[in-house]
C-alpha cells in the first residue's frame, strides 16, 4: 500500500466509517453509494487534503469523479501534488 | 381528486414530455405512468387489500417514483422510509404500520431475510437490483421475495390503470416524523390532504409545464417528495438527484439542464454561500425555496446580491400539513426575517396557552386550518390529541404546531421558537429523546442528555451529554460509531461531552436549560 492510499483509508475510517470494518471498505467503492459521506462530510475530506498535501482545492473539484472513492482520491491528489512540481 | 391522477393527468395530455430525469436516464410522462400501471396490477395481484400499507425504503431513484404511484394506484398506502434508517428503526416502522409489502434495493435484502422473524406482518418484499447473492426459494419463507424486473414483466402488456378503489378521504401517505417522546409517529395524510397541499404550493411558486426542478432531497422527507407531487401535477420536469454531497456536481446539474426551481434546506444554502457562485450560469434559474428551519437573514440578503434574478421564497411548515406560509416575493427586501403569511387555501392565527386567539404582535403558538391538516398521528389518539384539537366549527379539527410565533399587523409570521425540545438539524426534525434512547442502550453509558447548539451550516448542530458507568472508559469516536450504527445520518452527534454528573432540576429531571448555556 502506498503511503497516500494507507492516509487516505485511515482518515476515511476514522472519520466516516465509525467502527465498521476498514477492509470491508473497497478502494473503488463509491462514498456516495455507500451511504458513508454526506455533504458535510466532502468538506472535512477536502480540508483533509488541502491541510495534508499543502494543495487547494477549487470549487469545481469538487465533483465524485475526484472524490468519490479511495481508488479517485490518490489519483486526484497525485494530479494536484504533479501540478505542484 | 386522488394522489395519483397528478401523474394521470400528465399522462394524458402530455404523454411524450420528460416528467423525470434521473441516474442521466430520462423517463416521459407515458412511460412512469405505465410502469406505476403493471406495478399496481403486480401488487394486487399479491394480495394487496385497500388501505394496506406499503414501506418503499429506496434511494431517489425512478423505481422509488414509480413504486410511489404504482402503490397509490393499487389502493394501498404509502409509507417512505429514509435510505439511511438502520434496521432497529425500519423493523419498528414496519411492525408500527402493519406494511404488508416492503420495496428495498437488492443490497438489504439479507438483513430484512436476517430479521424476517420480527416483521410478521410483512408478506412481500421486492427488491429492486440485479441479484447479488445466489437465491434460494423457498416457498415458505416470510416474507416472499420478488424481483422488480420480473414483476415489470409480468404485466406487461398492460397498459392502463387497475380499477381505482379508494376515494379522495382515504389515507395516500404515512409519513413518519420524529417526536419528542423517541418514537417516530406516522403522520396520516389523505389524497386530499396532499393534493391540497400540492396546489396550494404550485400556485404561489407559479409552477408551469416548463418548469425544471432540481431535487437533492430525499423522497423520505416530504420537502423531497413534494417536488415530485408538484412537478407532476403542473407538467413540468424532475431531475432527481440522490443527495448534496458534491455541490459542484449538482450546480452543474442546474446549468445542463436549464432547471428554473431548485429547493434548499439552510444546511445547503450554507454550503452555497461559501462557494463562488459566479462561476456558474444560472441565468435559467426561476426560484430557490427554503424551508426545514428559518432561512438566516443573512443568506436571504447574500443570494439577493449574488443572484438578484432569482426569485427566494422563504417558507415555514411542518409534516403534519405539509405547508403553512411563504413570504410573497415583492416582501422579500423590507420583511426578509418573515416566514410571510398563510399559502392560498389554508387560514392561521396565534393563540394562548388557553388557546384564545391573541392579537397581532403577542408571541403564542401557531394554529393551522385547511384542507391539509391530517388526520392525526397512526394509532397513536392521544399524541394526535396533543396536536389536533377541536375547533369553533363541530367536527372540525385545528392544527395546534407546537411552534411559537408573532404575527405583525399586516399578517406576516415570525418564527419565535419551538415548545418542545426538538432539535432542527440539517431541516429535519430530531429528537433528542430518539437519540437519548439509542445512547442509554450502551452497556457502558449510565445517563445521557441530548440538546441542539446554534450551528452556521447545520441550523442546529446536536450534542450530547453522557456519563459512564462507574469505571468504565469510552471515547467520542466509539460513542459515535455506536451512534452511526444505529441512528440516520442527520441524528448522528456531531460532539459528544462527558462529564461525570448531568445537571438536575428539582424534581430530579435533567436540567437541558442548563447544560444549553454559553
Amino acid at each position: 500500500m502506498n503511503s497516500i492510499q494507507s492516509e487516505i483509508r485511515n482518515f476515511v475510517a476514522d472519520n466516516f466509517l465509525f467502527g465498521e470494518d476498514p477492509e470491508s471498505l473497497l478502494n473503488d467503492d463509491s462514498f456516495l453509494e455507500t451511504g458513508i459521506i454526506d455533504s458535510t462530510g466532502v468538506l472535512e475530506l477536502v480540508a483533509f487534503i488541502e491541510d495534508k498535501y499543502s494543495v487547494e482545492v477549487d470549487d469545481d473539484e469538487l465533483v465524485p469523479e475526484n472524490l468519490d472513492s479511495i481508488d479517485r482520491l490518490i489519483n486526484f491528489i497525485e494530479s494536484k501534488l504533479k501540478e505542484l512540481k | 381528486m386522488l394522489l395519483q391522477s397528478l401523474l394521470e393527468q400528465s399522462a394524458h395530455n402530455l404523454p411524450d414530455k420528460i416528467a423525470l430525469i434521473v441516474d442521466q436516464r430520462r423517463y416521459t410522462y407515458l412511460e412512469i405512468e405505465q410502469q406505476s400501471n403493471r406495478l399496481a396490477r403486480a401488487l394486487l395481484q399479491r394480495g394487496l387489500e385497500r388501505g394496506d400499507r406499503v414501506a418503499i425504503h429506496l434511494d431517489n431513484t425512478l423505481e422509488a417514483v414509480v413504486s410511489i404511484f404504482a402503490v397509490l394506484k393499487a389502493g394501498g398506502v404509502f409509507v417512505m422510509v429514509n435510505p439511511t434508517t438502520k434496521i432497529d428503526k425500519l423493523t419498528y416502522v414496519l411492525n408500527n404500520c402493519r406494511a404488508r409489502i416492503l420495496i428495498i434495493p437488492e443490497k438489504k435484502r439479507a438483513i430484512i431475510v436476517e430479521h424476517s422473524d420480527l416483521l410478521p406482518h410483512l408478506k412481500t418484499a421486492v427488491s429492486v437490483g440485479p441479484a447479488t447473492s445466489p437465491q434460494e426459494t423457498n416457498e415458505l419463507q416470510m416474507p416472499r421475495f420478488e424481483s422488480w424486473e420480473l414483476l415489470q414483466a409480468e404485466f406487461a402488456e398492460c397498459m392502463n390503470p387497475p380499477a381505482t378503489r379508494t376515494i379522495s378521504i382515504d389515507l395516500a401517505a404515512l409519513v413518519y416524523t420524529s417526536g419528542s417522546t423517541g418514537n417516530p409517529k406516522g403522520v396520516m395524510l389523505t389524497h386530499l390532504n396532499m393534493t391540497s397541499a400540492a396546489r396550494s404550493i404550485t400556485t404561489y411558486l407559479m409552477n408551469e409545464p416548463e418548469d425544471i426542478i432540481l431535487n437533492v432531497l430525499p423522497l423520505s422527507f416530504d420537502y423531497g417528495l413534494y417536488q415530485l407531487l408538484m412537478a407532476f401535477r403542473v407538467g413540468a420536469t424532475l431531475v432527481l438527484e440522490k443527495s448534496f454531497t458534491y455541490p459542484h456536481a449538482v450546480l452543474q446539474r442546474i446549468i445542463d439542464e436549464q432547471v428554473t426551481g431548485f429547493p434548499l434546506v439552510p444546511t445547503m444554502s450554507a454550503i452555497l454561500l461559501k462557494m463562488d457562485l459566479s462561476k456558474y450560469d444560472f441565468s435559467k434559474l426561476r426560484y430557490i425555496t427554503n424551508t426545514g428551519a428559518a432561512l438566516p437573514t443573512e443568506h436571504i440578503l447574500t443570494f439577493r446580491k449574488r443572484l438578484p434574478h432569482v426569485q427566494i421564497f422563504s417558507m415555514y411548515g411542518l409534516t403534519e400539513c405539509k405547508r403553512v406560509s411563504y413570504l410573497p416575493l415583492d416582501q422579500v427586501d423590507t420583511r426578509t426575517g418573515s416566514v410571510g403569511i398563510a399559502m392560498p387555501d389554508t387560514e392561521v392565527f396565534i393563540v394562548d396557552d388557553a388557546g384564545h386567539r391573541l392579537p397581532p404582535e403577542h408571541v403564542g403558538e401557531l394554529v393551522v386550518r385547511g384542507a391539509n391538516v391530517m388526520k392525526g398521528y397512526w394509532e397513536a389518539p392521544d399524541r394526535t390529541a396533543e396536536r389536533l384539537k377541536p375547533a369553533e366549527i363541530p367536527n372540525e379539527m385545528y392544527l395546534y404546531t407546537g411552534d411559537l410565533f408573532r404575527m405583525d399587523r399586516e399578517g406576516y409570521l415570525y418564527f419565535v421558537g419551538r415548545r418542545d425540545d426538538i432539535i432542527k438539524s440539517r431541516g429535519e426534525k430530531v429528537s433528542p429523546k430518539e437519540v437519548e434512547n439509542v445512547l442509554f442502550t450502551h452497556e457502558r453509558i449510565s445517563e445521557a442528555a441530548v440538546v441542539g447548539d446554534p450551528d452556521p451550516v447545520l441550523g442546529q448542530s446536536i450534542r450530547a451529554i453522557v456519563t459512564l458507568m462507574p469505571g468504565q472508559e469510552l471515547t467520542e469516536k466509539e460513542v459515535l460509531a455506536y451512534c452511526r450504527k444505529h441512528l440516520e445520518d442527520f441524528m448522528v452527534p456531531q460532539k459528544i461531552e462527558f462529564r461525570d454528573e448531568l445537571p438536575k432540576s428539582p424534581n430530579g429531571k435533567v436540567d437541558k436549560k442548563q447544560l444549553t448555556l454559553p
